[in-house]
């Protein structure tokens, strides 16, 4: 969930009232977000770089605001100010409109060579803005947060910002070889080629998460304006020939991306929540966007679309009047219209009295259906005032047989003594392979692709790693310790869906200065004694037979067979086994598979 | 004189005083260490109630062995001064010419039981010089017990059965037991309190009526895990960095390509009344083996054997089973978890009803005063947080997620088109976290788990009044 920080004064100024922390929290939480924290810069460097880092730090009152993940018109103050305004009715929603400049219109050409790379681009400008400090750090902040969020780290869409009145249309956005592209980057003071400037931007702590969306093309993106000025090389930099000031009056916003969709509505986001500060409020000026294929396009697109929501279905999904014929708890189609309304969704009713038509503006990119608009009249509503109501839902309960098994079977094994552990389906490869004496291509274990540590390697193919480790760590317990665990191992095998399988296994060790075979041997036959399976080879029963295994001291094994088929192994742990795991006492173990005893 | 003699002499002493004696006073009459007397009065003690004891401690001034001397013979400077001889010395070798042993007067005070006759001043002067010591005596008030007797016979410690078959249990004293000392604990197995926590949930779900699903596969699909539940294949959590995928098998070999294909459509183009997300959908990406991030993907699984039965019947599923994320770790994240989900599908549910079944969930927990809030899953809408007011930290805290599954999640599946599915999931770590007051999650969870713990935990009665936060005693 992205988290937005605003000054609380700057806030509630724009807000037109101050709310004490509770009283905004509490209207935070109405509206379905969440006032996170209430901090400073001072306290944010104190807190992460220690007090004397933080001496000169501001202490306005920063809140920190959690936004949902598919709110990007909540992304920035204005945003919040806006929604939260119209929420309590104190404004109306603006409308945003798009309009044909005076003189040229911007046009931006897309050249065939951004195909394989970032096809797409989008743009449009804000004439005549005023910034001021605080709305200048909002329109960098605000790209940033959508740069983390929607766009994907940039990966999707990348958004440059220019000072109009320093370039020249039109401009091109093309491709071309690294070692082609030259321009002086933000923050520089000098010229670089693209090759040099990916490798600085190596060691640059904000840059480099950037650079591998480009790093290993042949060409990289570029735009130029029409005297070759480098306005950016998306998804990376921009020139700091056209870079905005506080002072700047006319931006030129390009978005460029690998997602079409996302990058309209990208644009669309950052022109309605920055043409506030225009001087024909909320009025943004069209730019043209040529395609390789020679079609043109304008935007931004600013489209508002308009859903069709019977009253009823809405009554109905909330469950404002389902159980109840009183109209009491009805919403009439008109305090349903206005609800809406109030989530910055202009509605009416139409039609016979009970339709509802619903604007959704171009910052309600969020909602693609009908459920999205209902959920938001059960927010306007109050998810608080709903009458709760059980469903008339008549069902018999089962239980998944394996785990019904599992259940019956772990209290047993906890009354006969044994101590029930809980451990990592996950473990590293030498856990399951070189700590045990097998080679890891005989385990069939699935491999994980990206672990962050050893320890997430592989999912365990025996649950005996995991228990031996568990006594490794309760060195200091008194002897002998009894353990055990069912739980599920994985196994490698084609013939499901996914290519692997669980099994459900059952694994008991005991530690003591003695081996205590014997005391594993009889836990076997009170296990067998528990599933009803008999001693002897015929009629079902179960029977162990010497075997061996690289796990078990020569001699000291035996696989176990019932009801027709081998089941699992016990014995005594070969000492190898014992000091791999850091252990120093003898152990014996037991394991099998439960499934099939269902 | 061995210590049941001394033990005698007590109890006739005592028998004759009025009321009680100082064990220092008789050592003192009787002339003998105080010692032996403490001996005595400890060995009637353990009888039982024939003595009553009190300890008392009083405090005396002491000489020093060196304080001793100087009371005796006096002060050194007096010793100096009466060395003169007679004729004196030479007035150069003398400073003084009379003096009074002022120390060995104090000393004396102090040796003939009068040292309160002494300043602070002074005592604490001659106790720096090492000629005083402040010395603590116990001593013991001794006086009658509620069974009195001077004559003491040794106590039987356990019943035999010879005393059974000989009746002598009748005639015989019995060594009263220690009933504050602690028992000896039963040998036994333990369940896993984490374990005992799933029990209960399993429980209260079977008690509302609800199916326990399948879960039995830790590997998913990207396919199942995502795309079936409409969360677009760029979603974060999607990512590497949030996902465990796997490099073998790196794919699943098997998707339903006919429900894959009303996938793809509704991500890409939209449709049952959706506007999609309009995107280039990717079966590849749909392909990716993942250990499963949620539950829900085996929701979704259920679901959709549910849609392929005719005619459509009301459900009620749950599961608790594990979880991975491939996620950075602290006190209280791991890369693996148990996520609880319940699931209902019927023809028109609501919202209310959400939290109607929600409401009769948490009572069975034990919690009552819940409170929902708009959220966002990408796969559930409207959704709603549940938080609930906890009584120790004075806030609402959340407790669970929830929602109505989205109509391009299920319609997809061939659900029927007034068919809702309401759901909820929450972790089982948290809750049992909170009940059992464990801070530190890898103490509960994993091969590091502290044993003593697992050994200690009570029953998991999850309705029942929380007792108060542990102190520091655990270790």
């Amino acid at each position: 969930m992205p988290t937005v920080s605003v000054k609380r004064d700057l806030l509630f100024q724009a807000l037109g009232r101050t709310y004490t922390d509770e009283e905004f929290d509490e209207l935070c939480f109405e509206f379905g977000l969440e006032l996170d924290e209430i901090t400073s810069e001072k306290e944010i460097i104190s807190k992460e770089q220690g007090n004397v880092k933080a001496a000169g730090a501001s202490d306005v009152v920063l809140y920190k605001i959690d936004v949902p993940a598919n709110r990007y018109d909540l992304l920035c103050l204005e945003g919040l100010v806006r929604g939260l305004q119209v929420f309590k009715e104190r404004i109306k929603a603006p409308v945003y409109k798009r309009v044909m400049p005076d003189g040229k219109i911007q046009k931006l050409i897309i050249t065939e060579e951004t195909a394989k790379i970032r096809p797409f681009a989008v743009a449009a400008v804000l004439r005549n803005i005023k910034f001021t400090k605080d709305r200048y750090d909002s329109f960098i902040e605000l790209q940033e947060k959508l740069h983390q969020n929607i766009c994907r780290k940039r990966a999707l869409v990348a958004i440059g910002t220019h000072d109009l009145d320093t370039l020249s249309g039109p401009f091109t956005y093309t491709a071309k070889r690294p070692s082609d592209i030259k321009f002086k980057p933000l923050n520089k003071t000098k010229e670089y080629t693209a090759c040099e400037l990916m490798n600085i931007y190596k060691t640059d702590n904000h840059l480099k998460h950037y650079l591998h969306i480009i790093e290993n093309k042949p060409l990289y993106p570029v735009i130029y304006d029409s005297n070759g000025v480098v306005l950016s090389m998306p998804p990376i930099i921009n020139g700091d020939h056209s870079r905005i000031t506080v002072n700047t009056r006319n931006i030129f916003i390009e978005c460029t991306g690998t997602d079409f969709t996302k990058a309209k509505i990208v644009l669309d986001i950052i022109v309605t929540m920055f043409s506030e500060y225009c001087e024909n409020q909320f009025t943004v000026e069209a730019a043209e966007v040529v395609f390789p294929n020679g079609k043109s396009h304008t935007f931004p697109e600013l489209a508002y679309r308009k859903e069709m929501v019977r009253a009823d279905l809405i009554n109905k999904k909330v469950g404002i009047s389902l159980w109840f014929v009183h109209s009491f708890f009805r919403e009439t189609p008109e305090n349903l219209a206005k609800l809406l309304t109030r989530m910055y969704l202009k509605s009416e009713v139409i039609g016979d009295g009970n339709q509802i038509e619903i604007e959704i503006p171009p910052t309600r990119a969020d909602i693609i259906h009908a459920c999205d608009i209902v959920e938001d009249a059960a927010i306007a509503y109050g998810y608080n005032n709903i009458q709760m109501t059980l469903p008339k839902t008549y069902t018999i309960a089962n239980q998944f047989p394996l785990n019904k098994l599992t259940e019956l079977l772990r209290h047993d094994m906890a009354a006969a003594g044994f101590t029930e552990a809980l451990t990592f389906a996950l473990c590293s490869q030498e856990d399951i392979a070189d700590k045990l004496g097998v080679d890891i291509s005989a385990t069939k274990a699935v491999h994980i692709s990206n672990p962050k540590t050893a320890e997430f390697q592989v999912a365990r193919t025996t649950l005996l790693p995991g228990l031996l480790k568990t006594i490794a760590a309760n060195r200091k317990m008194p002897l002998p310790l009894k353990l055990f665990e069912i739980s599920d191992i994985v196994i490698k095998d084609s013939n499901t869906d996914v290519g692997a399988k669980n099994y459900r296994h059952l694994c008991a060790v005991y530690y003591n200065k003695n081996p205590g075979f014997e005391i594993i041997h009889g836990l076997l036959d009170r296990i067998m004694q528990l599933l009803d399976v008999p001693p002897g080879e015929d009629k079902g029963g179960y029977v162990i037979k010497a075997s061996e295994g690289p796990a078990f001291f020569p001699g000291r094994c035996a696989e176990i067979f019932a009801r027709g088929q081998s089941v699992g192994k016990l014995g005594v742990l070969h000492p190898d086994v014992i000091t791999k795991f850091e252990l120093t006492m003898p152990c014996s173990s037991l394991e099998i598979n439960v499934g099939p005893f269902l | 004189m061995a210590d049941g003699q001394v033990a005698e002499l007590l109890l006739r002493r005592l028998e004759a005083s009025d009321g009680g004696l100082d064990s220092a006073e008789l050592a003192a009459e009787l002339g003998m260490e105080h010692q032996a007397v403490v001996g005595a009065v400890k060995s009637l003690q353990a009888l039982g109630e024939v003595i009553e004891a009190e300890l008392r401690s009083t405090k005396h001034w002491e000489l020093t062995a060196e304080g001793e001397e100087i009371a005796r013979e006096g002060s050194h400077e007096a010793r100096v001064f009466r060395s003169i001889p007679p004729e004196g010395l030479a007035q150069s070798e003398l400073m003084v010419d009379s003096m009074e042993d002022e120390v060995q007067r104090r000393l004396q005070l102090v040796r003939g039981g009068q040292a309160e006759k002494l300043g602070e001043k002074e005592r604490s002067e001659l106790r720096k010089r090492k000629l005083l010591a402040e010395v603590t005596l116990k001593t013991y008030w001794v006086s009658k017990g509620s069974a009195f007797s001077t004559s003491i016979s040794k106590q039987e410690t356990e019943l035999s059965p010879e005393m059974i078959s000989s009746g002598s249990w009748r005639d015989r004293p019995f060594k009263p037991y220690n009933f504050l000392a602690h028992g000896v604990l039963p040998d036994s197995g333990h369940l896993h309190p984490l374990l005992k926590v799933r029990s209960q949930f399993r429980q209260i779900f079977l008690e509302m009526g609800f199916t326990e699903m399948p879960t039995d596969n830790f590997i998913e699909s990207s396919f199942w895990n995502f795309d079936a539940l409409f969360q677009p294949q760029q979603h974060p959590a999607r990512d590497q960095h949030d996902t465990f995928f796997l490099r073998d098998p790196a794919e699943a070999l098997q998707l339903p390509m006919d429900y894959v294909q009303r996938v793809k459509r509704t991500h890409s183009q939209g449709g049952y009344g959706s506007q999609g997300y309009k995107y280039n959908w990717k079966l590849d990406e749909a392909r990716k083996n993942l250990l499963r991030t949620h539950t829900t993907s085996a929701s979704a699984r259920a679901l959709y054997r549910l849609a392929q039965k005719k005619p459509f019947t009301p459900v009620k599923y749950f599961s608790i089973d594990r979880v991975f994320r491939n996620e950075t770790l602290d006190a209280t994240h791991l890369a693996e978890f148990h996520q609880i989900e319940g699931v209902v599908a019927d023809h028109g549910l609501t919202l209310g009803h959400l939290m109607g079944v929600l409401r009769e969930f948490f009572t069975k927990l034990g919690i009552t005063q819940l409170r929902f809030k708009p959220a966002y899953n990408p796969y559930t809408e409207p959704s709603m947080e549940v938080f609930s007011y906890h009584q120790g930290l004075k806030k609402w805290v959340e407790v669970g997620n929830s929602g109505v599954f989205r109509p391009e999640m299920l319609l997809p599946m061939g659900l029927p088109e007034n068919v809702s599915v309401i759901a909820w999931g929450l972790s089982l770590e948290r809750p049992t976290m909170i009940k059992y007051g464990i801070n530190n999650i890898r103490e509960l969870v994993g091969h590091k788990v502290n044993l003593q713990m697992v050994y200690d935990s009570p029953l998991c009665r999850l309705d029942a009044e929380p007792r108060p936060p542990p102190t520091q005693e655990a270790a």
